[in-house]
């Protein structure tokens, strides 16, 4: 073996050399370092100007005398009030007839609870099926041709970009107020967010069975169905049953703009300044996305195991 | 069954690298022919363009009077499915059972629907099981092709290629990834159906003792090209020392390369 180059200096011992090219490349990275910390606290700095962080306001004292204050230790105590406000009264001696009356539409609140799950139950369907079918041809690997790609792609993106609220919005001028336009726009964003993850799925895949299938004279289509829907159909169930839980949370908010589900009874009960409502709503929602978070994650578990099970 | 193929000045050019570099070639109906060469010396490729996978940059491929090379649409899927191919790495999909592996053969003669409701007929069922029971695995009929060892995953190509009905069969390396018995049974499995159903069997191969033992005839590439064309016994140490070179290689050695040692070439 010769030497690539004509060596015209002889050649430092192979210590020494490691030596010099170690000692440099710790020199770089430590200066790489320095160099990025700060741009960051640069950035970091900026915004939080920007954001009014900084911001100083007046301040009423006890006394009734007002002073100039830092903004953060000056608005901080009314989040505590704020909270203290949504507390109901709960006595000993009459628990129930306290916890009825901070649970006071509670039949209202159930049924629109179940129009909440309903919402996400279907716009998930439509979300996955949207989704699902889009993600063949948004994958870089498995796009048959580029403007197939491109037209896919920036569908999904369109999709995922405009929040549920906004096409929530723009569904109700639609469809009037209603559950109706709450499935639509939660549908529509997780068109966009599961087709994309889907499609980074189909990305990864092992091309050598698509190809099996295209040699035995199999269609395009062909080749995704056998080929492609098997590898990914575990991830793409796990994903699926993700979004569900994203979905029942969006479906919570979706009323705030009359959408349908419980998101309407928040606006109401802030603006009739019904506290209390307040925190009955937020226990409503918070046990309903444990319990299905839970419930879905035992299922997504049981779903990356099953790698023995029947293919689909 | 009756038709040779024929490829006439095919070339194919990867960018500046031309892989395969005016290749001509007539093999007639009924040949066991072998393809030996080094890595990088086209042999993939030129199986690659006879299944129509790539496409020649020049040239014309026929098989019976058809011009392969000019085939569109449902025309070449059918052309697919006429020369089954079976590769290395068996490109079966391991998350479905033996038996839709073996049926992915048939979906040449399906239409969109079927297809993707995976509806096959009792018919093609039938075949696919008599096509596993040739190659011995109809028990693992209902398995998953992942979970097979590599040697059956192979036999199961071999299956699924059967019930495509074809009229020539490609192999690319079939055995490069086994041991030195499941090697065997897939080269009496290809020599059987060779023999049996009277089927043209082009075969890539980088062990020079498989081809000797198997094939009608043995051909070279190197850098693209034919080097050598005709049967085992013409194939003298010479010839192979050429189509190895020597360079690198101190004195090329037969045994080493050969399946029963299960060391494959190294690679240049």
């Amino acid at each position: 073996m010769t030497a690539i180059g004509e060596p015209t200096v002889t050649p430092l011992r192979p210590l020494d050399q490691f030596e010099l090219d170690y000692a440099g490349l710790r020199r770089r990275t430590k200066t790489m370092w320095l160099v990025a910390s700060l741009i960051f606290l640069a950035a970091f700095t900026f915004s939080a100007w920007l954001g009014d962080f900084f911001k100083v306001t007046q301040f009423t004292l006890q006394d009734g005398s007002r002073e100039w204050r830092w903004i953060l230790p000056a608005g901080l105590p009314r989040l505590g009030e704020f909270i203290e406000k949504t507390f109901p009264v709960l006595r000993w001696e009459s628990l129930g007839a306290d916890l009825a009356e901070w649970f006071w539409r509670w039949r209202v609140w159930a049924n629109l609870l179940i129009e909440t799950i309903l919402i996400a139950f279907m716009a998930t369907a439509l979300g996955v099926f949207g989704g699902f079918m889009l993600s063949f041809p948004a994958a870089r690997n498995l796009a048959p041709n580029k403007w197939v790609l491109w037209i896919s792609r920036r569908y999904l993106e369109i999709a995922r970009t405009v929040p549920e609220l906004v096409w929530a919005l723009i569904f109700v001028f639609c469809f009037s107020v209603g559950p109706m336009a709450g499935v639509l726009a939660i549908g529509l964003h997780a068109t966009g967010a599961l087709g994309k993850l889907y499609s980074e799925v189909n990305e990864n895949i092992d091309m050598r069975p698509l190809e099996g299938v295209k040699a035995a004279g199999g269609t395009w289509f062909d080749q995704i169905r056998y080929g492609a829907v098997p590898q990914v159909m575990p991830n793409i169930i796990s994903y699926t049953l993700l979004r569900f839980e994203i979905n029942v949370r969006a479906s919570t908010i979706i009323g705030y703009v009359g959408a349908g589900g419980l998101g309407q009874e928040f606006r109401e009960a802030l603006s009739l300044q019904e506290y209390t409502d307040l925190s009955a709503l937020f226990i409503i929602i918070f046990v309903t996305v444990m319990v299905i978070d839970y419930g879905s994650e035992k299922l997504r578990h049981r779903v990356i195991g099953m790698e023995k099970g029947p293919a689909a | 069954m009756s038709a040779s193929l024929t490829l006439a000045s095919v070339s194919k050019l990867f960018d500046e690298t031309c892989a395969v570099d005016n290749v001509s070639l007539e093999i007639s109906p009924g040949q066991f022919v072998g393809v030996i060469g080094r890595s990088g010396a086209g042999k993939s490729t030129m199986l690659r363009l006879v299944n129509r996978l790539i496409d020649p940059t020049e040239g014309a491929i026929s098989f019976g009077g058809t011009e392969i090379t000019a085939l569109r649409g449902k025309a070449l899927r059918e052309w697919r499915r006429d020369c089954a191919m079976i590769f290395q790495q068996f490109n079966l999909v391991d998350r479905l059972d033996v038996l839709t592996n073996v049926l992915i053969g048939r979906l040449a003669e399906h239409g969109f629907l079927s297809s993707m409701a995976m509806q096959f007929t009792d018919a093609e069922r039938t075949m696919a099981l008599q096509a596993l029971d040739r190659l011995g695995l109809v028990p693992q009929a209902l398995q998953r092709a992942g979970t097979l060892s590599g040697g059956q995953q192979q036999r199961v190509a071999i299956a699924k290629a059967l019930v495509q009905r074809p009229k020539i069969m490609l192999a690319d390396e079939p055995i490069a990834s086994l041991d030195p018995a499941n090697a065997t049974l897939v080269m009496d499995g290809l020599r059987q159906i060779n023999r049996e159903d009277g089927l043209t069997v082009l075969v890539n191969l980088h062990t020079l003792d498989t081809a000797r033992a198997y094939c009608d005839r043995i051909i070279a590439m190197r850098a693209g090209r034919i080097f050598f064309d005709g049967t085992a016994a013409q194939l003298t140490d010479d010839v192979v020392r050429d189509i190895y070179g020597t360079q690198g290689l101190r004195e090329f050695n037969e045994a080493v390369t050969s399946t029963q040692g299960s060391i494959a070439v190294p690679a240049q």
